[in-house]
């Protein structure tokens, strides 16, 4: 009655009226103090001189801290401890976090941040990927993954051809800014209200910055102006300093960075490059894959690890590879630290295959719909993973049946083939790409989650769960599932803010894993306090327990029925506890992480998208003409929610793969830090011709209500722009050979792929800009 | 520019929801988004990038127009409170019924699930709310471009845009009435004040002579006009700024007429109004008037601020330049007139004296023989800047270039003509050889640079693609 409603947002009319409070918008005690960052200004190099007097001396200026002042340990890093807080002697790359200012206001605080002055003992500095190769400079070992014989049957294949990819990263551009405040408490305590995907993780770090122990300190977050994996790990940054100025100067402080220092100082989406060697028969069937892939990972590890060992799980995508290689570097360089970005790696896999596929296509002369499609997993046999899982819940032959005839892709591949053969001045390019995402952190211990129930005296529940919501409808599904489980509809439920001192030791909302987790863990309280009102009920109306049924908001026993406060009620006068907590660890999945091999997804997520567009073969400008999406989300908990994740998802993996270019200097500094500069889609980018549809599904997993995650697989559709892009601008050429087009796929880019495949000049690596 | 003793302070004044607030408490740098968010306590309107390219901080200014009111979207992250003199504030708050009834507006979102994370949420509320009262019915393609300078991260903005087409149907507002009494009765309550806003480092003249006088006895003070670009200055720079002279209160320099053969676009039109004139008479310029800048930006901003700014990527002046514009310059009582291309000395160095102005920019109005296009190159094509930007107005006359106007921006330090390519054009056929000649022409034209929008060899390469696209549509060959 709740689950599988087409309902809004829970905070839908909040938003509108400007009255949802974000962690900015919350108000402050009179005494609280506003603090900015002061960022290097080269990417590597000792600070030799640190002059701040003329900081300390600005009007409004309370404070200035540097590493000096953290009293505990100066790191705010996940995996490794190698992120400062405050950079103490080194800086590893331009924007670095080197001091923080506190003023009475923010704009005193951002003023005074520039007045310092610092003198560098510069470091020789590596940028790029290829650099960091060959200086062998890396942030975590090599990994590699074999399986089956794949240099034999590379030399034996039939045909086989090498190729070299190149991706770029991408801001998460979320709405809002880095945000956090702190507040000191009684006897040593501290609340963090941060906007942050991951409260737990700032509770620790903040207890270790300031020597404190975890029940010390409250974290809280009611909502996020968006996250997409950039308020994972970043946010503790922001939230650590704010803590260590609270706790030094015994005032609230709030620290919000503006939108530059934002995008300078916050990591990003890793870059990739990879080259590859694929064997292969006359159909495009793959017979052996040889690939090398590295990642920028920036200055530390951060999430790099787990990033690239996802990318590694995904270079399968929806394919069968029997003979595999895959080596993957994680590279260190002096640039900010690379981190989650919906998908973690997996879009930058699966761009390698999807690449790998369109040359085969190309080589062969067959259309690449084809040519995956002889690749797709099997049902039966070819369904295991390179890392050894067993693809058991395989829709994809459905899916691209269904899409390939609901948009009529034979047709209009006809279409644009007329058109090519009848325009000079524009060329039109069609792609199918499929995704098959792995649902499930791949580290197993992080898929569980907590949740608490109570029911009031008045019928009126509340719920509060481990996950923080960010936009994507986490606390819509929580509430529709706890209501489904008392029998009442959503407006009986309320709830509260993610708060560490409510549902402890929780998992980052990422992973897509949100409603997977927090929704089983609130759907079993709900359930302990429905067995126990059950019995209650059950006395009351002199039935069997097992007759009892929550329904329409009345507890019905068999004839007789109560309202389910009047139970609530009854419950409390019989001194019977109306509070639950709620626990769910994810089954069945279990991860060897140095062998890379395991069962670390509890099930996939399925989708495609046919995009087609249009070329300006002069100029490079493009659009996009039609996309046709079929997307796999199980049994939806909410169609309206999963449809805006599935159209939010596809246009910002769009954006990623053309508009969206983070351009540095020869220096190491970010040139495009503000929209601007760095252009992520508009309301004209969305094609005026969308077809977007559920699959018809359910689970063949157990997951809460038999739905499947939808955060990040729909960011991968994005993929078929890209690949529509690449297959107009083969059309300028025989339409055989494959196009070099790196991304993003810009207008420069797409001419300079054009130039390349009609010879007329080299192709062009990625722009470098003088300083 | 000290104020003397005599001249009497005054704060600027508003209204919001209303009442008149006194922004005593404001700098003359102080955003409005600073405002509403300190010292009014409104959370409502967002801060997403402080720079009028994201649009989180919309919220709509009503001037009084006529017997009525005009209401337009603005971003209040880089308008300076004491601009908003004798205006009205619409803000995100000032939208639901205080019984909590939503607008329509906002109601449509909700129906639209237009909303993920409602951070950007209450800007489209706003550039929606100034559509709802410009119109009675929108299309998509009005949607679209009304809603340019609002950037959503997580929607992908099809239930936004469907919202925008839905809205009207779903009934007046009891809150917000439409009509020209509830208008009139908005306007009666705007606060009027026969004296000029003049506080410490702030003054806004109402007459063109004071104006000039003001400038020409200060002429350091800094000239205000639209302050989509001064505003930048302030947020992302952090300058201190000289003494400001604001000249959108003269209300003679907000005028748009047509005289002596060309149109004279006064210094405080709006790039809305100055563009609306432009496209009225020379219909084919309507799209780059779409794509300049945004809805919000061009309300504020002035073409005449454009042109006195100066950029080399400004998008006004390449086609201006073309068609044979001229800027009215002001200094004290004296006026000169030059070819707007004279203005450009080097990077923003312009050959205005101290203590002169912009007064006008004269636009030559369309003759029947002449053909006139300007295109825009950018990496996204909705409120971004351009890579290059051309301009071409040419006289044909049996097959032949008579004339030749090419004008470039993003291609130098200032914007541009193309002085060898309209040579190696001027008195030829206007054929592809002429084009192919030209093309090669503009490499002594102009030597541009890499940056972060292109690489050198690219701009190049468009400036003549842009040509040979101009080549195709006047003579109907395909390119």
């Amino acid at each position: 009655m709740s689950v599988g409603e087409r309902l809004p947002h829970e905070s839908a009319h909040l938003h509108v009226s400007g009255a949802a409070p974000y962690a900015d918008d919350i108000p402050l005690p009179a005494n609280a103090l506003h603090g900015a960052f002061g960022l290097s200004s080269v990417a590597h190099g000792r600070i030799a001189a640190l002059d701040l007097a003329a900081v300390a001396a600005f009007p409004g200026v309370h404070a200035v801290l540097t590493a000096r002042d953290i009293p505990g340990e100066n790191n705010c890093a996940p995996v490794i401890k190698d992120d400062p807080i405050l950079a103490d002697g080194l800086v590893q790359y331009a924007g670095q976090t080197m001091f923080l200012v506190l003023a009475d206001s923010h704009d005193a605080a951002r003023r005074a941040a520039r007045k310092a002055t610092v003198r560098y003992e510069k470091l020789p500095a590596i940028f790029d990927i290829r650099e960091a190769l060959a200086a062998e400079s890396f942030v975590a070992p090599t990994r590699t993954l074999v399986r089956g014989e794949p240099i034999e049957r590379l030399a034996a294949a039939p045909q086989r051809l090498k190729g070299t990819m190149t991706l770029g990263g991408q801001d998460h551009f979320y709405l809002e800014g880095q945000v956090a405040f702190a507040v000191p408490q009684e006897d040593g305590g501290m609340l963090v209200v941060s906007s942050t995907q991951h409260p737990s993780e700032v509770q620790h770090l903040v207890a270790h910055a300031l020597g404190l122990e975890s029940h010390d300190v409250t974290v809280q977050c009611r909502r996020m102006g968006g996250g997409f994996g950039g308020k994972e790990t970043q946010a503790a940054l922001i939230a650590c300093a704010a803590a260590v100025a609270a706790w030094r100067t015994k005032r609230p402080v709030k620290l919000r960075l503006d939108r530059d220092d934002d995008m300078v100082a916050t990591g990003k989406r890793h870059e990739f490059i990879a080259d590859y060697d694929v064997g292969f028969d006359a159909e495009g069937r793959i017979l052996a894959l040889d690939v090398m892939m590295a990642s920028r990972c920036g200055y530390s590890m951060d999430l790099s690890a787990a990033v690239n060992d996802r990318a590694v799980c995904h270079v399968d995508n929806a394919y069968f590879l029997e003979h595999v290689r895959i080596v993957s570097h994680r590279c260190k360089t002096n640039t900010v630290s690379n981190t989650a970005f919906r998908g973690f790696g997996g879009p930058q896999g699966m761009m390698v295959i999807e690449s790998v596929i369109d040359e085969i296509a190309r080589s062969l002369g067959r259309d690449p719909i084809d040519v995956r499609r002889v690749n797709f997993y099997g049902v039966g046999p070819r369904d295991t993973t390179p890392y050894g899982m067993t693809v058991e819940d395989n829709v994809m032959p459905r899916i691209a049946s269904e899409l390939e005839a609901s948009s009529a892709y034979r047709e209009r591949r006809e279409a644009v083939a007329r058109h090519n053969r009848g325009n000079t001045a524009t060329k039109r390019g069609l792609a199918f790409t499929p995704v098959k995402f792995g649902i499930s952190f791949n580290a197993t211990l992080f898929n569980q989650a907590g949740a608490l129930v109570h029911v009031y005296t008045d019928g009126s529940v509340l719920v509060n769960h481990g996950g923080t919501e960010m936009g994507q409808g986490l606390y819509t599904k929580v509430l529709q599932v706890v209501a489904e489980t008392f029998g009442l509809s959503r407006e009986n439920v309320r709830a509260s803010t993610t708060d560490t001192s409510k549902v402890p030791n929780t998992s980052a909302t990422a992973a897509s894993a949100g409603s997977d987790l927090n929704g089983k863990a609130a759907e079993a309280a709900a359930l302990a306090v429905r067995a126990r009102m059950a019995e209650v009920a059950a006395q009351e109306m002199s039935v069997e327990v097992t007759a009892i049924r929550f329904a329409g908001g009345k507890v019905h026993g068999g004839p007789r029925e109560m309202t389910f406060a009047a139970v609530a009620r009854k419950a409390y006068e019989r001194r019977v506890s109306l509070s639950s907590s709620g626990f769910y660890r994810t089954p069945k999945i279990h991860w060897d992480r140095d062998k890379l091999t395991g069962r670390p997804f509890f099930y996939f997520a399925y989708g495609a998208a046919v995009a087609e567009v249009e070329i300006d073969v002069g100029t490079g400008e493009n659009r996009l003409l039609r996309v046709d999406i079929l997307h796999d989300v199980g049994r939806s908990l909410n169609p309206a929610i999963d449809l805006g994740q599935i159209e939010g998802g596809f246009l910002q993996g769009m954006g990623w793969l053309t508009t969206e270019e983070l351009c540095w200097n020869a220096e190491g500094h970010l040139i495009t830090h503000a929209p601007s500069t760095y252009k992520i889609p508009t309301a004209r980018e969305w094609p005026a011709d969308a077809r977007v549809s559920l699959l018809d599904n359910s689970n063949v997993e157990d997951t809460i209500h038999r739905s499947k995650a939808v955060g990040e697989p729909p960011l991968m559709l994005g993929m078929s722009v890209f690949f529509a892009l690449r297959d107009a601008v083969a059309a300028c050429g025989s339409g055989r050979e494959s196009p070099r087009l790196r991304a993003p796929a810009t207008p420069e880019a797409l001419l300079d792929a054009i130039d390349s495949l009609r010879g007329t000049t080299n192709a062009i690596p990625a722009r470098k800009v003088p300083a | 520019m000290a104020s003397p003793p005599e001249e009497k302070q005054r704060p600027a004044r508003f209204l919001l929801d209303g009442h008149v607030v006194e922004a005593a408490d404001a700098s003359p740098t102080t955003t409005l988004l600073q405002y509403l968010r300190g010292p009014l306590g409104r959370c409502g309107t967002k801060e997403g990038c402080a720079e009028g390219d994201c649009g989180a901080c919309t919220v709509v200014v009503g001037e009084p127009h006529g017997e009525g009111m005009r209401y337009r979207a603005v971003n209040s992250c880089i308008r300076f409170v004491p601009t908003l003199d004798g205006k009205e504030v619409v803000t995100v708050e000032s939208l639901r019924a205080p019984d909590g009834t939503l607008h329509p507006v906002q109601q449509a979102l909700v129906e639209a699930h237009a909303s993920q994370c409602g951070f950007c949420t209450p800007g489209f509320v706003m550039s929606l709310f100034a559509l709802w009262l410009e119109r009675e019915a929108v299309t998509r393609e009005a949607a679209v471009e009304a809603l340019s300078g609002n950037l959503c991260r997580c929607t992908g903005y099809r239930p936004i845009l469907d919202a925008a087409m839905r809205m009207h149907g779903l009934g007046p507002s009891t809150h917000w009435p439409k009509g020209t009494e509830h208008d009139a009765r908005r306007r009666a309550q705007v606060p009027v004040d026969p004296q000029p806003v003049r506080t410490p480092g702030y003054f806004a003249p109402r007459t063109i002579a004071a104006l000039a006088q003001a400038y020409l006895e200060a002429p350091d003070s800094l000239l205000l006009a639209g302050g989509t670009d001064v505003g930048l200055w302030v947020t992302k720079q952090l300058r201190d700024l000289p003494p400001i002279l604001y000249l959108g209160d003269v209300a003679e320099l907000d005028r748009i007429v047509e005289k002596d053969g060309a149109l004279e676009i006064g210094a405080a039109a709006s790039l809305t109004d100055g563009y609306g004139a432009i496209v009225a008479r020379y219909p084919m310029l309507a799209e780059l008037a779409e794509r300049f800048g945004s809805p919000p930006v061009r309300n504020s901003g002035t073409l005449c601020g454009n042109v006195a700014n100066g950029s080399p990527i400004g998008d006004s002046m390449p086609v201006l330049i073309a068609l044979g514009s001229e800027v009215v310059l002001r200094r004290g009582e004296q006026e000169r007139v030059l070819p707007m291309e004279a203005l450009y000395l080097g990077y923003r160095k312009s050959a205005m004296q101290p203590g002169e102005f912009v007064r006008a920019v004269r636009v030559p109005l369309p003759r029947a023989d002449r053909h006139v296009a300007t295109y825009k190159i950018s990496k996204r094509r909705d409120q971004d800047i351009s890579a290059v930007c051309a301009a071409f107005a040419f006289t044909l006359r049996g097959g032949n270039v008579e004339e030749a106007r090419i004008a470039y921006g993003g291609m130098a330090a200032t914007p541009k003509r193309a002085a060898a390519a309209e040579d190696a054009l001027r008195g030829k056929p206007w054929s592809a050889t002429s084009v192919r000649a030209a093309i090669e022409a503009l490499a002594r034209d102009f030597a541009p640079i890499d940056d972060m929008r292109a690489s050198a060899a690219y701009r190049q390469r468009m400036a003549g693609a842009l040509l040979e696209r101009f080549h195709a549509q006047t003579t109907g060959a395909s390119a």
